[in-house]
Parts: structure tokens; C-alpha cells; sequence
């Protein structure tokens, strides 16, 4: 909580990350040199992009444990001259927590509920003997191709007929309905990959669709299902148009909505809104401490092999 | 069935294995919640943003049913074509720039060196960060006062250091911020490409002498390909549809400098009210992305495409 080993001077110690790297070695052996000399280019490039990534998130970290008064008369490079935890107290204090449960709660519920609806989808897709499951397919292709901030009017129409307007059900709904069509495609993908004689197999041993369900899909289907809830859950987590346009009241905000009026209502409690932005971020930083092989795969399992 | 042609010989052994098949074969109602819930909440909102852009909607009540209004509307509105423009413009470089960078540092992040997956676990950070948490933190970083554009700025040629306060250095941020955001998740999926081509092509091109360059131009672009349009497409629409980054460093601003089309469909739409109009926009949005991907579609060839959506 102290200290996040982000900023540049942790680099030369190995990052919490490294191990996860490590377990990942045996598997592959060192091949992947294309040319036996150092290569001095990519080596200034390297250096360069570590400057452009590395300098906004130290001065996003430094800032947080600023006081008000260093900020306002120090360099924005300059380490922080009397470190102070009182930023994170005062954004704990105005409720930051409420607006975590309330993206929590809606991180999910959206990943329930994508879930909920297209593992069955894309198992009827990919076995089902039925024309209309795959013209079903096909629309959700098309679907693919909506951009989900094109149809916010809309959206809005229905969520206020619903009587749903401020309330994070709101939130929830649409974010999962557009998530379904890349869920769909990444589980069909996965799904098609099982071999026609293991869900035959099943069959003739007498297994119902149920059964093979619970049975084959979700074991096999195990790893893409890991991919669609951590795609779907970094989206809802993230979001924003949704939140901003649905809800209203302090008590439903979520936390990306609460940063952003955040920096409306203090402008110029910088450290403050530092604090908020690193706090918003921490728990899916602990995700990509602890899991980053995880979650790595679970994002590079979106772009296709 | 029973009445293909097809010859029975060859059908009987697995007949009782493919009347069992059949009856545990999952039925459309396993399929049935996903699809109304999709058309309820995505393809109704689709069809009634064409609907909602011949009405006049305040935002409260019924939209009234107005014609062509809106359509004529646009067709007149000089800041609406800006727009297009802007975004046409904003999308395109983004896309060059991430584009090739990304691939640049997947392919560099695939290799097995052990400072290089350190380097990696640093570089792949802001996948972590929304985009609402990365556009606050540049707009501290381009603050011309109290920010590193202040200090930086002045030795770059941008007077008193703001930057973000000049049409093109807007412009310019906005591009930089997104790419900030976006190449880390792009270059992961070079990198797993990347990491898929077989070490025999290098070990066979080093054995013909071939330089670096020669192995990254001759082997590892051609077999990024599919991946190319995978990230291309994901980063055509991602850029386009992208809001919150221009809501929260520019307003759109200077002026209308970097009021892309969501901005304005937002400006019009939950601003001024103007929800009908506000639909016409949207659907110019919609058209734009459709063109876009469809022009990438057809550069890469479609069965490509096809072959990489299967994939996913």
C-alpha cells in the first residue's frame, strides 16, 4: 500500500511481476535471439518508450503522496519533500469506498450476467442441429461491428422507459449486451476446438445437453471462459459513457464517474485526485501482481492466436 | 433425413449412435436468452437511433416525429463536417502511429531475454488504468501552470507551456494520450503472434545470412498479418468511439479543435438536448466505423478477415 513499484528508481530491483515471468521461462528455451549481435537500436528505442510510460505513472504516484503546498511550489519531477499518506485518508473519507462497492457490484453483475447468457449461446452455436442458432451467429458477427457509444440516446430512451435510469441495473444491462458478441465469438472459438467424438462419446453413454454442458463444455471451455470474464470485467471496471449518462446521484456513482467529478469539484487539490486515480486502479494492479500471467493471457486471448 | 440419398451401408453402423447424438444435441432454447437479450438492449437501440433521427426528442416525453429535419440539418452544419473530418483525421494517424509501435514493441516484448520480460511487466502498466484514470493523469502532466507541459513546454516552442490550449497541440495530446493507453494492449497481441512463429524460419533465413532487418521484414511482418487486422480493426473503432479522453483533456477544445464526432453527438445530445440530431450524428458515426472497417477488410483481403475472426 506504501509504496507502488511503478516508479522508475524500483526498476533496477526486479518487479513483484518477475516471477510469473520466470515460471514462464523453461517452457521456452532461449530461442527467440534472431541475431546473435546486441541490438544497440532497440535498445535506445527501449529506452525512450520506458521514459514516455514511466514518467506519467511516477508523476502519478509522486503526486499522491504529495502535500498540497509542494505541489503548488516544487518542480513536477522532483521526489516528494514530505511524504504524506493524508491524500489517501481524505479521499478514503469521501466515499471512495461507496463508489468501489458500486463498481464492484457492477463489474459483477456484468460479468455474471454475460456469462449467464453466452456459454449457452455459443455451446447451442457451435452444436446445436438447428439453421436459426446460426444465423444467430451471424448477427451477433454483425453485432461486433456496432459501436456501443453510437446507441447511447437510445439506450438512454429505454433505460428511462424501464424506469431503470440511476440505478446501476442501468449500468449494468447495456455494458452486458454489447459485450456479448466478442464474448460469443472468443467461446465459439474455444468451443469448436473440442472434438466432435468427445461430445458423441458423451451421447451415446447417454449424457443429456445438460449433462455434456456441465460436464464437457465448462471444463474445456474453461480457459476461454477465463478470457471473456476478465475482458468483460476490465471493460465494466473501466467504463464510462454508460455511468456517466445513466446515472445520476452521489449513491450510485462508480468510481471512473467519481474521478471525473472528482476533478470538476477540487480542481485544484491535484494530490488529492492522484490519490483517487492510483486508488482507483489498485485492485486490478493486485490482479496483475499476483495474476498477471492470468490476466496477461486473458486479454492476448481476445486478439486470436 | 431419412430420405437423402445417401448410402445406407455406410449409415447403419452409426445409426443409434447418431439418433442418441441427436437427442443430446443442445436445442435452441439454450440460445434463446443470449439473442433477445442482445436485440433487446443492442439491435433495438441500433434500429431506434434511425428511428430517433427523423423525431425531435428534448430528452423528457415522446420524441415527435419531425422528417427530414435533422437530416437537412446536418447536411447544412459546418461543425458536424469539421467533425468528420477531425475524426477521419485523429483516427488515421492513431492508427499509423499505434500501429507501429505496437507491433514494433510486440515483437521486441517476444523475445525470451530476461530484461526484456522485466522491461515488459513495466511497459504492459497502463493496461491496468482507465481510460478516465490515464486522461486525468495527462491532463495534471499538461497542466501549463503546475505540470511537466509548463517546465517541458516552453523548451518545445509552445509559449508559457500550453500545450493543450492550442488547436494542434490538442490535437496532438489527444493522439499522444490514446496511444499512451492503447499500445500496451496492442503490442501484447503482437507479441503473442510474434511468439508463434516457428524459431526454424530465423535459424534457416541467419544460415542464408540474413541481417535483422531482413528476418523482421521477410518473416515476422508477413506472419503478423492476421494479427494486423485483428488490432487494426479493434484500434480503428476503439479510437473513433473514443470520448471520455477528449471529455476530460479538451472539451473538445480549443474552440471545437478536437470536438470529434462522439463529442459532438454528446454535445448535442445531452447538452443541448437535441436527441433527435443527436441520433443523425450517431449514425454518421456508425457509417464512418462501418467504412473504416470495411476499408481494412478489403486491404487485407476478406477471407483473411474471416480466418482471423474464426480464430478468436
Amino acid at each position: 500500500m506504501t509504496n507502488i513499484p511503478i516508479s522508475q528508481g524500483s526498476l533496477a530491483r526486479t518487479p513483484s511481476p518477475a516471477p510469473a515471468v520466470q515460471a514462464h521461462r523453461p517452457e521456452r528455451p532461449a530461442r527467440r535471439s534472431t541475431s546473435r549481435r546486441p541490438n544497440y537500436g532497440a535498445g535506445v528505442a527501449v529506452t525512450v518508450w520506458l521514459v514516455i510510460i514511466g514518467v506519467p505513472l511516477y508523476v502519478l504516484v509522486k503526486y499522491s503522496f504529495q502535500l498540497q503546498s509542494d505541489y503548488l511550489s516544487g518542480s513536477p519531477l522532483a521526489p516528494p519533500a514530505h511524504p504524506t499518506l493524508s491524500n489517501y485518508s481524505y479521499v478514503l473519507q469521501n466515499g471512495f469506498a461507496r463508489f468501489t462497492a458500486n463498481t464492484l457490484v457492477v463489474t459483477i453483475g456484468t460479468v455474471a450476467l454475460v456469462l449467464v447468457l453466452a456459454v449457452p449461446a455459443a455451446y447451442a452455436i457451435v452444436r446445436s442441429p438447428s439453421r436459426l442458432v446460426s444465423t444467430w451467429f451471424r448477427v451477433y458477427l454483425f453485432g461486433l461491428a456496432i459501436p456501443a457509444q453510437a446507441t447511447v440516446i437510445p439506450v438512454y430512451l429505454l433505460i428511462t422507459n424501464l424506469q431503470l435510469y440511476d440505478s446501476l441495473v442501468a449500468i449494468i444491462v447495456p455494458g452486458a449486451a454489447f459485450g456479448i458478441p466478442i464474448s460469443i465469438l472468443v467461446l465459439v472459438g474455444s468451443l469448436r476446438e473440442i472434438p466432435r467424438e468427445t461430445y458423441e462419446a458423451m451421447s451415446i453413454d447417454g449424457a443429456g445437453a445438460a449433462m455434456i454442458f456441465l460436464r464437457l463444455v465448462l471444463p474445456m471451455g474453461r480457459s476461454a471462459i477465463m478470457t471473456v470474464s476478465i475482458f468483460t470485467a476490465l471493460g465494466a471496471w473501466n467504463g464510462f459513457i454508460f455511468p456517466l449518462l445513466l446515472t445520476q446521484s452521489e449513491s450510485r456513482r462508480v468510481l471512473t464517474l467519481s474521478l471525473y467529478n472528482f476533478q470538476g469539484e477540487f480542481q485544484t487539490n491535484v494530490p488529492g485526485l492522484m490519490a483517487a486515480v492510483v486508488l482507483s486502479a489498485l485492485p486490478i494492479f493486485a490482479v496483475y501482481l499476483f495474476g498477471r500471467r492470468w490476466l496477461m493471457a486473458g486479454l492476448a486471448g481476445m486478439g486470436g492466436k | 433425413m431419412a430420405t437423402t440419398a445417401s448410402p445406407v451401408r455406410l449409415r447403419a453402423p452409426r445409426e443409434s449412435a447418431q439418433a442418441a447424438d441427436r437427442t443430446s444435441r443442445p436445442g435452441v432454447v439454450w440460445g434463446v436468452p443470449a439473442i433477445v437479450f442482445f436485440s433487446v438492449f443492442a439491435l433495438l437501440p441500433m434500429l431506434l437511433v434511425l428511428y430517433l433521427s427523423f423525431t425531435s426528442w428534448k430528452g423528457l416525453g415522446f420524441p415527435q416525429f419531425n422528417g427530414l429535419d435533422n437530416w437537412r440539418r446536418l447536411a447544412g452544419d459546418s461543425q458536424t463536417w469539421r467533425s468528420v473530418r477531425l475524426t477521419l483525421v485523429f483516427t488515421l494517424v492513431s492508427w499509423v502511429v499505434q500501429t507501429v509501435l505496437a507491433m514494433l514493441l510486440g515483437v521486441w516484448a517476444a523475445g525470451n531475454q530476461r530484461n526484456r520480460a522485466v522491461l515488459s511487466a513495466v511497459f504492459f502498466l497502463p493496461l491496468i488504468l482507465s481510460s478516465t484514470a490515464i486522461a486525468i493523469t495527462w491532463s495534471v502532466l499538461l497542466d501549463p501552470n503546475f505540470g511537466l507541459a509548463g517546465w517541458l513546454g516552453p523548451k518545445l516552442g509552445f509559449e508559457g507551456g500550453n500545450v493543450i490550449g492550442t488547436p494542434h497541440g490538442a490535437l496532438v495530446m489527444v493522439i499522444v494520450v490514446g496511444s499512451w493507453q492503447f499500445i500496451p494492449f496492442h503490442s501484447l497481441l503482437y507479441q503473442g503472434a510474434a511468439r508463434a512463429v516457428p524459431q526454424t524460419l530465423y535459424d534457416a533465413a541467419m544460415i542464408d545470412g540474413a541481417n535483422r532487418a531482413q528476418q523482421f521484414f521477410r518473416i515476422t511482418l508477413p506472419l503478423l498479418r492476421t494479427t494486423f487486422v485483428t488490432s487494426s480493426v479493434i484500434m480503428i473503432v476503439g479510437t473513433l468511439t473514443s470520448f471520455e479522453t477528449i471529455l476530460i483533456l479538451t472539451k473538445g477544445g480549443p474552440g471545437t479543435a478536437t470536438r470529434t464526432l462522439p463529442y459532438q453527438m454528446y454535445a448535442e445530445g445531452f447538452q443541448s438536448y437535441n436527441m433527435g440530431y443527436g441520433s443523425a450524428i450517431a449514425l454518421v458515426l456508425v457509417v464512418v466505423a462501418t467504412a473504416l472497417s470495411l476499408v481494412m477488410v478489403r486491404l487485407s483481403g476478406f477471407s483473411r478477415m474471416r480466418s482471423s475472426f474464426e480464430g478468436l
